[in-house]
């Protein structure tokens, strides 16, 4: 613990030129709505694109007006090919996992608010982290250039298992240079993600103000600690089986490919590799991945509950160190999504009760949330219904876990929709819905302006409705056995099930014209919002209400601040109500030690 | 709101649970002797989350009627049993529960991947390549050709790369592009990718395995019930990957002779 008055941070100048104030900026919250904004195009790419795929499929010889500027070949006429579909699958997942449910909850939040929340000025290494940003930024560009380049995007899916990624074009479209560009851009997200996930723990292990310790730091903040910790250990290896594709590709090796793979009658120049490797080394990142994007949202929902609640968690601690039992049992349980790939049976149990067991901290966390409300003041609004929302959301994709988790039954259901239901709802939806309770909750903060909750409230109806309207079935089709990643379902057997992917396809196109409510929302309020009431319209506790709203260059305007609350103290008698700020030195006591 | 979304959150519950309770949609009919276990296993696993997804969203949305906008004067309370009560729930009920559903797992697992097959179990090799699976009966010698990956053409139909002309062994190999069996009588399924991850699944049959390039794997299965199945590939191969698919035909033991005779003369 430091106290910054005698320990200076990186203490930089305030940016004077346009240059450094808005596209180079060192300046944490910057920096976090540079992260935001890129989330934001790019869950908006995601989104049209996953629109495209799901029409398609409901409607298989469909025009789709406009599809064929995005590619003559992949879309002639506007119908789309299969190879197109898988094309833009690929950029949907890669798009979808990386830049958004990466970038969102954890990057951008995550610089705007854990410094602040520390009591910092700035993160400790600040051109690392507008390293982080701009190496993010190009990734993404490398990612979208495969749309003009060359034969297009790899078709080979966010997990690009091997050989298929390694072995070239002959492969299909998209399997030379498409690959290349893709391994090129994850390899870079890797570096950019590295170095955020660097400053993010020195931030919190090294920066907090006087006062705050550990235990006093908001659940957000340890959600992104851990969450940190997990991106420099799980980045850490996906970035250099990145590097091993380009290589298979350009320098000749095998890495990924084994000897004698015969191709259009030819065999392939190359020999001695291993396929399971990738898929090692892909889930060894892949699983923690998961937890990667949901703890940041379990973290930031939880926050926002409390401060709806007006009382906190019934433990901090068991939060935290659940949060915190998800990170290390995520890297013993990444074989669960190799059950049926060839690797030894036995290693399949041995993986599969790691991955019982980690349903265990997850129900912990539900419990707390969901009997925390228990005896609330709950007060609802755009920010809280969405945090509800996300819980209901996790706990239906959760217990689809227990099915995917038993190899005996991943026979089944292994590439099947209730593979793509049970992702979409515990990790997609429910991330999602972190971002929007996030959005809600700090746009005040961040940009100095109020949401409009009428709209919040518009969007979060279809939202909620509409996700489970799209995911639901999902889990039905994989039961039945509608297998995934199928550009049309052209045999008897799927066909009696078209009408349920049609229902599917409606409900996403609704549900996703919902979402331009909230960007219309996000923008016009940006400008033209609300101002908020004060520099704490929601009433909360932990130090970034305590700065000016927005907050300065410095943070909290040249002043340090000094802790003396633990971070939630809601259901007190204070000067100002029913709560004390943790920078507040007044002493209170809460209703416990009043008995 | 806060009570309107509470009845959201319990009538969706419900509805999603509505399908499974009806059967509306659910897997084909089991014909393998091992794929009653994984039936089994499946309804265990179903009543354990559904019970444990409708109790969760039931209770959330019972707290979000009673307790939100309470008014100025209320007071907040405490859950009476505390963070501890709900670990030790969490651990004991929820712990157990699943530790059991894995437990109990490993038995329908087993058949399929930790027992050999039997010493009279039928081989048959089947291969996948970019989009059609082929299929290997090893003839009347009961031994396999050898295949010689520089062999393979698919313009003159040597799927495997055989060379008849030097190797007496693959003389009297069968080759198929679809695959019979005979009913109730085990199946030794030597498993071989060309070029790149396929998969083998057969939803009657519960069986579903990755081919490894480099790796030939084998699994081991008895049909029990006479019919035209699908295989269909489920590991992303290419742009053909939705229409890569071949039949399984499962037959009396006549019929496979019969079957045998034919593709024997048609080689």
């Amino acid at each position: 613990m430091h106290d910054m008055s005698a320990h200076a941070v990186q203490h930089h100048a305030p940016p004077t030129s346009f240059i450094r104030k808005y596209v180079f900026s060192l300046d944490h919250k910057v920096i976090g709505k540079q992260y935001y904004a890129l989330a934001l195009v790019a869950a908006l790419t995601g989104m049209v694109l996953s629109w495209f795929m799901r029409i398609h499929l409901a409607w298989n010889s469909a025009a789709i007006p406009g599809l064929q500027l995005l590619s003559k070949t992949g879309a002639p006429g506007g119908v789309m090919t299969p190879e197109f579909y898988l094309q833009l699958m690929t950029m949907h997942g890669t798009i979808m996992v990386f830049f958004v449910l990466t970038t969102a909850p954890f990057a951008a939040f995550g610089n705007f608010f854990l410094p602040i929340q520390v009591g910092a000025e700035d993160m400790p290494f600040p051109r690392f982290n507008m390293m982080s940003f701009w190496v993010t930024f190009t990734a993404f560009l490398v990612l979208m250039s495969s749309f003009i380049l060359g034969d297009g995007p790899t078709l080979g899916g966010w997990t690009q298992y091997a050989p298929l990624n390694a072995v070239g074009s002959v492969a299909g479209p998209g399997q030379g240079l498409g690959v290349v560009l893709w391994a090129a851009s994850i390899g870079l997200f890797c570096v950019g993600q590295l170095l955020g996930s660097l400053n993010f723990i020195t931030t919190t292990l090294d920066l907090r103000v006087k006062g705050m310790s550990l235990m006093r730091l908001p659940l957000t903040a340890w959600a992104w600690f851990i969450t940190s910790c997990m991106g420099l250990t799980a980045f850490a290896v996906l970035m250099p089986a990145c590097i091993l594709v380009i290589l298979d590709h350009v320098a000749g090796t095998s890495f990924f490919v084994a000897s004698n793979l015969v191709i259009n009658d030819q065999v392939q120049p190359h020999s001695g590799g291993s396929t399971l490797l990738w898929q090692h080394l892909f889930w060894f990142f892949g699983h923690p991945e998961v937890y990667i994007a949901i703890v940041p949202g379990l973290g930031i929902v939880s926050h926002i509950l409390i401060t709806n609640m007006r009382k906190p968690m019934l433990s901090h601690r068991t939060l935290i160190y659940s949060m915190g039992a998800l990170a290390v049992l995520s890297y013993m349980v990444y074989g669960h999504h190799m059950f049926v790939s060839g690797m030894n049976p036995y290693s399949s149990l041995a993986f599969s009760f790691p991955t019982l067991v980690i349903t265990i901290p997850s129900t912990i966390i539900v419990l707390v949330q969901v009997f925390s409300l228990y005896g609330a003041k709950l007060r609802i609004n755009s920010a809280s219904l969405f945090s509800l929302g996300f819980i209901s959301m996790f706990v239906a994709g959760g217990v689809s876990g227990f099915f995917l988790a038993q190899p005996s039954i991943d026979i089944m259901l292994h590439a099947t929709y209730f593979v793509v239901g049970h992702f979409h709802m515990v990790m997609g939806v429910a991330a999602m819905f972190g971002i929007f309770a996030g959005t809600y909750f700090w746009f005040p903060k961040m940009t100095g302006r109020m949401m409009n909750e009428t709209l919040g409230r518009v969007h979060f109806w279809l939202s909620f409705v509409g996700a489970y309207c799209i995911f639901m079935p999902f889990h039905y089709l994989g039961m039945a056995g509608n297998v995934r990643r199928y550009s049309s379902f052209v045999d008897d057997f799927l066909q009696p099930l078209i009408p349920v992917h049609r229902f599917i396809t409606v409900a996403a196109l609704v549900t996703g014209a919902a979402q331009l409510v909230f960007l219309y929302n996000l923008i016009h309020s940006r400008f033209w919002g609300e101002l908020p009431p004060n520099d704490n319209p929601w009433e909360a506790t932990s130090l970034e209400w305590s700065t000016p709203t927005p907050p300065p260059f410095d943070n909290f305007g040249g002043k340090h601040p000094v802790v003396y609350h633990d971070p939630y103290q809601y259901g007190v008698q204070s000067s100002v109500g029913d709560y004390v700020m943790q920078a507040s030195p007044e002493q209170v006591k809460t209703e416990d030690e009043e008995k | 709101m806060a009570k309107f979304f509470a009845v959201t959150i319990i009538v969706i519950a419900i509805l999603s649970a509505i399908p499974i309770l009806r059967h509306t949609w659910v897997a084909p009919e089991d014909i393998s002797t091992h794929g009653g276990l994984i039936d089994e296993q499946m309804s265990e696993t179903m009543a354990e989350a559904g019970i444990s997804f409708l109790a969760a969203q039931f209770v959330l949305a019972f707290f979000i009627w009673k307790f939100s906008n309470p008014g100025p004067d209320a007071k907040i309370k405490k859950f009476p049993g505390g963070a501890k009560g709900l670990v030790i729930a969490a651990i004991l009920v929820v712990g157990i529960e699943v530790m059991a559903l894995g437990i109990f797992g490993v038995k329908a697992w087993a058949n399929v991947y930790l027992t050999p097959p039997s010493a009279d179990a039928m081989p048959i090799q089947v291969q996948a390549g970019q989009f059609a699976f082929y299929f290997r009966y090893p003839g009347p010698d009961g031994t396999f050709g050898a295949t010689h990956p520089e062999m393979i053409s698919e313009g003159s139909q040597n799927f495997f790369g055989l060379d008849p002309e030097h190797d007496v062994d693959s003389r009297d190999d069968i080759v198929a592009a679809e695959m019979a069996i005979p009913v109730n009588k085990e199946i030794h399924l030597l498993m071989h990718s060309k070029d790149v991850g396929h998969s083998f699944y057969v939803r009657e049959l519960r069986v579903q395995q990755d081919f490894v390039p480099g790796l030939d794997v084998s699994l081991h299965f008895t049909a029990t019930k006479i019919g035209k199945y699908e295989i269909v590939c489920t590991q992303l191969c290419g742009l053909g990957h939705y229409n890569m698919k071949a039949y399984l035909e499962v037959m009396s033991q006549q019929d496979f002779d019969d079957w045998m005779k034919k593709e024997a003369a048609m080689q």
